[in-house]
């Protein structure tokens, strides 16, 4: 054969393959929306979930999830920013930075449930901090600080040092140049970062099972005080997320409609992620806008 | 290309009871790690007035400017020996505050380098930070630098727009008045006019003689016609060396040095 | 005095602002640096315990296949076996990165060499959005799909490494094609113009130089997705049957080093030998990360020096 033809060949080989990874890939999409999405009702969303009967919701999951979200973000968020701003402003070119970097990719690439057990030997037995929101966000925060510190440190790293001599040319400090005018410049990418991040954590089940624990008693939806035990905002209390839901209910196969509820509730994680992504592109070219435009 | 002597040096004093200095350098060296870029630079520069700082690219000018209000500091393994004296104040010391001292010796760069915000934050940003609340005073100072750097009447009705949408020439005046707004004794500026085409090149010039009355400038610039232009001393570099300073007149006219008889005279390289 | 020479003599505001920033940019990244060393002393502290307070027999652990650590065998050992988790998580580690690379390396040549209008313009968001997809998610679909599947074609219970395998091949393939996408972009346009003008075809040129000059990238992107796959505990966990004996075949229930971790560690006791031998596999996993760590960097020198 000559080398015409073993050129089409080879493009219709790889038209096959790229054809074949679109039909897998949409029909894995397809088949969660739509064996889910029937599930996904307004009582579906809000009540309480039944152990033993059918007809349970993933209301408190699906709090959970969120609360324990926020409370992460709220941890790495400020700490990420802070390494990242070490890390591109003020670390020295020598091998204590190099041997820094190289810790933080290692953080980057241990499997969740190292981290996740890693936090129930410290935060809930050392700390004693129990099987806790508490806990869970501390293991969140393990899991996604070395992703948003990259990311806080590429996203400064891109912006023109121009403006890092703009600054100091006219007397302020390296920090105050950075936190009003380099930071801000490259918002759109670390807002990026960190809506994904935040998606990447609210899937996250493996490193709360043994943290938030993989239970989740009823909610006081009227007392919003944290130090009440059943408040919803209670960092002290054990916290089932939806991802820890749908393997809890898997594994255990006591829930008579399991299938069901795990089908909406994948649903309602891969909705939620579709979001993220889109509030992720959406939210930093609106802010890129806002920063450049007239 | 001939390889002039670096021996060959003439510096003109100026006297110190006829010319009041605003700043000047004795024996200044600047290092890259180990290669020492700039040689022994000793220059005086006279109060309100315009030093030009000529010579190739690649001769020291630019660095020797950078070290002056020691912007050299931001880069990784740069060291600066010698005296900067200011003020009766060594400020090539670490005895000296960079920062205050830099609101003093204020810089504009090659390229315009505004911040992404508005026009009159882009202004009154430095000036809030050093502690300056007034609304009145802050809308002053806008009104007084825009005007200072012959941009009033182009912006003065979207004062409050992104700076970005300016065009270059535009966001190089934004840049000296973002300077002069601070008052500073001396600016020092880096080809600022390089990056732009000759109309914008000609305002920012005129802005520069009008800021001559309140302000001691010293101007990088490859281009020799601008030097003639604006400047009432050049110093030519060559080779990390400043082999000669003098009236811009004697320096286009009747230089001293073979080096910069043929570097004005386009015998060069 | 002049107030200026004055003022310069003293420490400005700026100069204390950038003192008190520059501390709480370092106490950031040393908070970093604190969990990652406090996170390999914990683990390995309790996962040595197994030889050190134990006495088990390293050699032992690393080849015995009985895994039942409350229980002790004939000669009065502990039966602490862990070869069935190894071979396990290697199994479907491999397995998956074999069947997953050609799909990865096609779908990433078709989105950069043969479409790279249309065809990265539908791949690119839908990739993303799949490595988002949560690990439990593949586990369910694993179960509700795949393990009935197999079941039904190959016999027996449809647990086993077979799954395991499935699951993770659509889990790794978009991590490994973005990164092959993106060393495959990473070859300069001027290689393809040279090779095409050189008469070579479309064909030719890709399998001889753009290929060739994106393998580093593309390896550092296999590694990443074996490393994603040995890592991954629930959605193998939850097909792959979860019985710690040595796999006979690929259809038999197994189970990995994150399987039994998952499984077991909330039923065992704190220091008992039970639970340190699960920490063992704990460190086991810990080391294979650094492992796969060192085989990314190892490749990315020696692609750097070509």
């Amino acid at each position: 054969m000559n080398s015409k033809k073993w050129d089409k060949v080879a493009t219709a080989v790889l038209y096959a393959v790229a054809l074949f990874i679109i039909v897998i890939l949409f029909t894995l999409l397809a088949y969660i929306l739509i064996q889910g999405l029937p599930h996904v009702t307004w009582h579906f969303l809000t009540s309480p979930a039944k152990a033993f009967t059918k007809g349970g919701g993933i209301g408190i999951q699906l709090f959970n999830s969120f609360y324990l979200l926020f409370l992460s973000m709220l941890i790495s968020v400020p700490i990420s920013i802070g390494a990242g701003i070490y890390l591109a402003e003020y670390a020295p070119k020598n091998w204590v930075t190099d041997l820094l970097r190289n810790a933080i990719e290692i953080l980057s690439s241990l499997p969740s449930v190292v981290v996740g057990l890693f936090g129930f030997l410290v935060f809930v037995l050392q700390f004693g901090f129990g099987f806790s929101i508490l806990s869970g966000a501390l293991a969140l925060t393990l899991f996604n600080l070395p992703l948003l510190t990259r990311n806080v440190e590429d996203s400064l790293e891109a912006v023109s040092f121009s403006q890092v001599e703009a600054g100091m040319g006219l007397g302020l400090s390296r920090w105050t140049t950075v936190l009003h005018i380099i930071l801000p410049e490259a918002l759109p990418g670390i807002i990026t970062g960190m809506i994904l991040g935040a998606g990447r954590v609210f899937g996250e089940a493996a490193a709360l099972i043994y943290t938030a624990g993989q239970s989740a008693p009823a909610l006081d939806f009227t007392n919003w005080n944290p130090f009440y035990i059943a408040s919803p905002l209670n960092p002290m209390r054990p916290a089932e997320t939806l991802a820890v839901h749908i393997w809890k209910i898997n594994s255990e196969g006591i829930m008579p409609d399991a299938t069901a509820v795990s089908a909406g509730s994948s649903a309602v994680l891969v909705l939620a992620v579709l979001l993220f992504n889109l509030a992720a592109r959406v939210i930093g070219n609106r802010i890129y806008k806002k920063l450049t435009a007239e | 290309m001939d390889n002039y002597s670096l021996d060959d040096i003439y510096i003109k004093p100026l006297d110190s009871k006829e010319h009041e200095l605003a700043l000047s350098t004795e024996d200044l060296k600047v290092y890259y790690g180990d290669k020492e870029a700039i040689h022994d630079v000793s220059l005086p520069f006279e109060r309100y007035k315009i030093t030009a700082l000529i010579g190739a690219s690649g001769s020291g000018k630019s660095t020797y400017l950078r070290s002056l209000n020691r912007m050299n500091d931001l880069i990784p393994g740069a060291r600066v020996d010698g005296k900067i004296m200011y003020r009766d104040l060594n400020i090539n010391s670490a005895k000296v505050d960079v920062y205050e001292m830099r609101k003093h010796i204020g810089m504009v760069f090659q390229q315009p380098n505004p911040f992404a915000k508005s026009i009159y934050d882009n202004i009154t940003f430095a000036p809030r930070q050093f502690g300056e609340k007034n609304k009145e005073k802050l809308d002053e100072m806008v009104e007084q630098t825009l005007k200072q750097a012959a941009l009033w009447d182009q912006v003065k009705d979207k004062l409050h727009t992104s700076a970005l949408a300016l065009s270059g020439g535009q966001q190089q005046r934004l840049c000296i008045a973002r300077a002069i707004a601070l008052q500073p004794d001396i600016l020092l500026m880096d080809e600022p006019a390089s990056a732009l085409d000759p109309i914008s090149t000609s305002k920012v010039e005129d802005t520069l003689m009008q800021l001559k009355d309140q302000y001691t400038i010293i101007i990088v610039t490859h281009n020799m016609q601008q030097a003639a232009r604006i400047s009432d001393y050049t110093a030519f570099f060559y080779s990390g060396k400043a082999l000669e300073f003098d009236d811009t007149k004697t320096i286009f006219t009747s230089p001293r040095i073979k080096a910069t008889n043929d570097y004005v005279s386009g015998h060069f390289g | 005095m002049d107030p200026i020479k004055e003022s310069l003599l003293k420490t400005s505001k700026a100069a204390k602002k950038e003192k008190k920033g520059k501390l709480i940019s370092e106490f950031c990244i040393a908070l970093i640096i604190i969990a990652v060393v406090a996170i390999f002393y914990f683990v390995a502290s309790k996962g040595l315990a197994t030889f050190f307070t134990n006495k088990i027999n390293l050699w032992d652990f690393l080849t015995k296949t009985d895994w039942n650590p409350g229980v002790k065998d004939s000669h009065g050992h502990p039966e602490v076996g862990a070869l069935p988790m190894i071979v396990g998580s290697f199994g479907v580690t491999f397995l998956s990165a074999i069947v997953a690379t050609p799909f990865a390396i096609g779908t990433a040549i078709f989105m950069t060499e043969i479409s790279p209008k249309r065809g990265y313009r539908i791949m690119q968001p839908v990739t993303e959005l799949l490595v988002g997809i949560p690990s439990v998610v593949y586990g369910f679909i694993g179960l509700s799909v795949v393990v009935p599947f197999i079941r039904r074609t190959f016999g027996g219970s449809g647990f086993g490494i077979l799954s395991g395998t499935f699951v993770l091949f659509v889990m790794i393939l978009p991590t490994v094609t973005s990164m092959s996408v993106d060393a495959l972009k990473a070859v300069p346009r001027h290689y393809r113009e040279a090779s095409l003008a050189l008469g070579a075809t479309r064909w030719q040129t890709i399998y001889r130089v753009v290929l060739r000059a994106a393998t580093p990238g593309i390896l550092t992107g296999i590694v990443f997705g074996m490393a994603r796959a040995f890592g991954e505990a629930l959605a193998v966990q939850m097909v792959i049957g979860n019985a710690a004996l040595l796999p006979k075949n690929l259809i038999s229930p197994a189970s990995t080093l994150t399987s039994v971790l998952t499984s077991g560690i909330g039923n065992t006791v704190m220091g008992s030998l039970q639970n340190n031998a699960l920490w063992s596999l704990a460190l086991l996993l810990l080391l294979m990360s650094l492992f796969f760590n060192l085989v990314v960097r190892w490749i990315g020198k020696r692609g750097a020096v070509k």
